[in-house]
């Protein structure tokens, strides 16, 4: 492979807090050199020279939370067409959530999706193993033989565990191992059947619901057990004020905890749904306007310090359905990035720490060396347009799923070319 | 009658064993443990004769009362108070009548109208033996009770390390597994430690009692860490049932990080001894291969142990009842 030097671009790196001109030298899949408001010097001929123009320079986007439908249920989502997905999305790597069929909670699962990966060879592609046996919340799952066979966290994804000497055990038995939890705040009582979020709105569209409150009385479970085992918890998608209030206190009492939310809840809210459009329809549900602003205000003040896409294919026989039939969830690999951009381009969070909760905030909490452009990282990079419209069409995303409900909005920023250790896995077409 | 020279000078010596029970280690301090593990190296001569039996018990009835199922410690208490001279009488309640319905306490004035001098109790309940203690006339002994101790274990395992190692002040001790439920653990924790000896627990979080370090114990979850140079690794029993995910994910998962063979073993010190409470899960908590190997393995010392363990505390008991 020949040496690549990306020059004429805007270099954003949270990692070191650069922002500015500048140009990155890519030899042998890593960073060799990165320029910073000078240029890069003399080039050997056999550098392949990539002119950005002014264009955006990224380290490649980290998403903790990706499902696909294999092993298990193909026709929602593949692992190809999920990678394929992130690499136009700019996202060099995913984290997979482990509630596949078979699901992952013992190791020969996740060594099927890292030798699959390895086939597929676009994206770094990490498993999150089962905290319990079937994601059933329990019994155990053998988490030291799938830290070792290379799972990332543990989680339950969507289910929350619920029996509260499970989660103590599963956060003390986890921690035994360094690996961490990843787990979903939602009262399973309170959220059985619901659709939408408890209000106005929800009442006004008869859709069964749950309160705030659902999220914020497992959060403070989670905080109390957290604090009993000291061991570190990843909460899975914060998206309502109430919540916000509890972590906040947590946090700042020292507790070992991070949040993420998802780039749906920082765009959305419970209005989206309209007339009843199932691709809004998400788990948690769309909440309301007040709690997006706090969600808002959260990232920007640094509280919450991960955003994923949630990523969760749903193909159309799921999602054409009366809306409490519907599947939940919505594919957003392909749109994370310019979906995150429109908050620099509302001036409401500056752009590098927009970046940060995508790069090297979730590397750095699961210990990855991705999401930097740093002299011998691995050379994951992203170019973008910053500024170039894009109006999502659904139909015409990679995804095998096309249950977007960005379907038909106008972004801005587009993922120019996206680079794994060096290859080139996703371009652009140049007129666009 | 033949006894050993070093068995006379003991005995001889008339140790005024100043305790009418034997049930928690915590009770006892240096200087009785010491002449316990004195008088018990004794017995251990006694036991390789021929002739094996002495009258120091002789027309005291010894009573076996366990309430849970144990071949190994109760035949060995039963070997002990035969070798001693006693009459031994096997009481196991769930075969007899006087547990049903009966509480504990019934149990015990029942039994105390029978005479006893001495009686061993094994009982699921943490306190059990302490609480039949207070209600009947005779000795007490503890031979298990629930989660709490397990003292004439302790003494035996004390007693093995020290004939293997010459001393025990100064070992450095790893007990390794289910700490969380076992007596034998506590009870080893607090007799090694009044003895000099540096213990370190090395098991899962799931498995380790809550503020362990506060027994004045390094905790440690990564095995090989945890046994880093230890002249002794005593695995514990783990309870089938505890794993398959509730205290731990499989079997499998558990012996991959937690069990006991050659390839973790070889962290320890190159002379390190292996010990086990016993009955042992081959494959879970240890590896065959470790714990049968005599230029390691420890385990059927322990049982031998056991028996010259039982007979010296039996002794010391018998002699303070004599005194009285």
């Amino acid at each position: 492979m020949r040496p690549q030097a990306f020059v004429n671009v805007r270099i954003v790196d949270p990692a070191s807090g650069w922002d500015g001109p500048g140009a990155v030298l890519v030899r042998e899949g890593r960073i060799a050199e990165t320029a910073r408001g000078v240029s890069l010097g003399a080039l050997s001929d056999d550098v392949e020279v990539v002119d950005g123009a002014g264009a955006l320079l990224i380290p490649g986007l980290v998403d903790l939370r990706v499902k696909t439908g294999e092993p298990g249920a193909e026709t929602k989502e593949t692992l190809k067409s999920a990678a394929l997905a992130a690499a136009a999305g700019g996202v060099t790597s995913i984290v997979l959530q482990p509630d596949t069929n078979p699901v992952v909670d013992e190791p020969s699962v996740a060594d099927f999706i890292l030798r699959r990966a390895r086939d597929i060879h676009l994206v770094h592609v990490y498993p999150a193993g089962a905290a319990t046996k079937g994601c059933k919340g329990e019994r155990l799952a053998e988490i030291g033989l799938m830290a070792e066979a290379g799972c990332v966290y543990v989680t339950d994804a969507d289910r929350p565990i619920v029996d509260s000497k499970v989660m103590r055990r599963v956060l003390s038995y986890a921690a035994g191992f360094g690996m961490q939890v990843a787990h979903r705040p939602a009262d399973p009582w309170l959220i059985a059947g619901a659709a939408a979020s408890e209000g106005e709105f929800a009442a006004r569209l008869g859709l069964p619901s749950a309160p705030a409150a659902a999220e914020k009385i497992m959060l403070e479970r989670d905080l109390a057990l957290v604090e009993l085992t000291g061991a570190h918890l990843i909460v899975d998608q914060v998206t309502t004020a109430l919540a916000l209030e509890s972590l906040q206190r947590g946090v700042s009492r020292g507790l070992p905890v991070t949040a993420t939310t998802s780039i749906n809840h920082l765009s959305f809210n419970e209005i989206d749904i309209g007339d009843y459009r199932t691709f809004c329809k998400l788990d948690p549900p769309l909440r309301h306007e007040d709690d997006r602003q706090a969600l808002i205000e959260a990232l920007a003040t640094g509280l919450v310090k991960v955003v994923v896409s949630a990523h969760a294919p749903a193909p159309a026989e799921d999602k054409r359905l009366p809306y409490d039939e519907a599947a939940p969830g919505a594919v957003g690999l392909q749109t994370l990035l310019p979906a995150l951009l429109a908050f620099h381009h509302d001036g409401r969070i500056p752009l590098i720490d927009l970046i940060r909760t995508v790069t090297c905030a979730p590397a750095d909490l699961l210990g990855l060396t991705a999401g930097r452009l740093a002299r011998g990282a691995l050379a994951d990079l992203v170019l973008c347009d910053l500024d170039a419209p894009l109006v999502i069409d659904a139909d015409k995303l990679i995804s095998k799923s096309k249950n977007s409900p960005f379907d038909g909005r106008t972004l801005q920023g587009r993922v120019l070319r996206t680079v794994v250790e060096g290859r080139t896995v996703y371009e652009a077409i140049a007129a666009a | 009658m033949t006894t050993l020279a070093g068995l006379d000078e003991v005995i001889g010596r008339r140790f005024p064993f100043p305790r009418r029970h034997f049930l928690s280690v915590t009770d006892l301090n240096v200087v009785e443990v010491s002449s316990l593990l004195d008088l018990a190296d004794g017995f251990v001569a006694l036991n390789r004769q021929t002739s094996k039996k002495l009258d120091l018990l002789k027309g005291r009835t010894l009573m076996n009362l366990f309430f849970e199922n144990s071949t190994r410690t109760q035949s060995s208490f039963e070997l002990a108070g035969k070798r001693l001279g006693a009459d031994v009488v096997n009481m196991s309640p769930r075969s007899s009548s006087i547990s049903k319905g009966e509480t504990l306490i019934d149990t015990a004035v029942t039994l105390n109208a029978m005479q006893p001098d001495i009686l061993v109790i094994r009982h699921a309940s943490s306190g059990a033996a302490s609480l039949l203690s207070q209600k009947v006339g005779c000795s007490v002994i503890n031979a298990g009770d629930g989660q709490h101790e397990h003292p004439t274990q302790a003494l035996l395992d004390a007693l093995s390390m020290r004939r293997a190692f010459g001393r025990i002040a100064g070992l450095k001790v790893a007990i390794c597994g289910d700490v969380l439920h076992s007596r034998v653990a506590r009870s080893n924790v607090a007799m090694l430690q009044m003895l000099g000896a540096e213990v370190r627990l090395v098991g899962p979080p799931t498995l380790m009692p809550a503020e362990a370090e506060r027994w004045g114990v390094a905790v440690h979850h990564d095995f090989r860490k945890g046994v880093a140079g230890c002249d002794v690794v005593m695995a514990l029993r783990l309870q089938l049932e505890r794993m398959d995910g509730v205290m731990a994910p499989s079997q499998r998962e558990y012996f991959r990080f937690y069990g006991l063979d050659r390839e973790k073993l070889a962290h320890a010190a190159p002379h390190a001894r292996v010990m086990h409470p016993g009955p042992m899960n081959r494959g879970v908590e240890i590896d065959s291969d470790v714990a049968d190997d005599p230029a390691v393995s420890l385990i059927q010392d322990q049982v031998e142990m056991g028996v010259a363990a039982r007979m010296a505390v039996l002794a010391s008991l018998a002699a303070r009842l004599d005194n009285h």
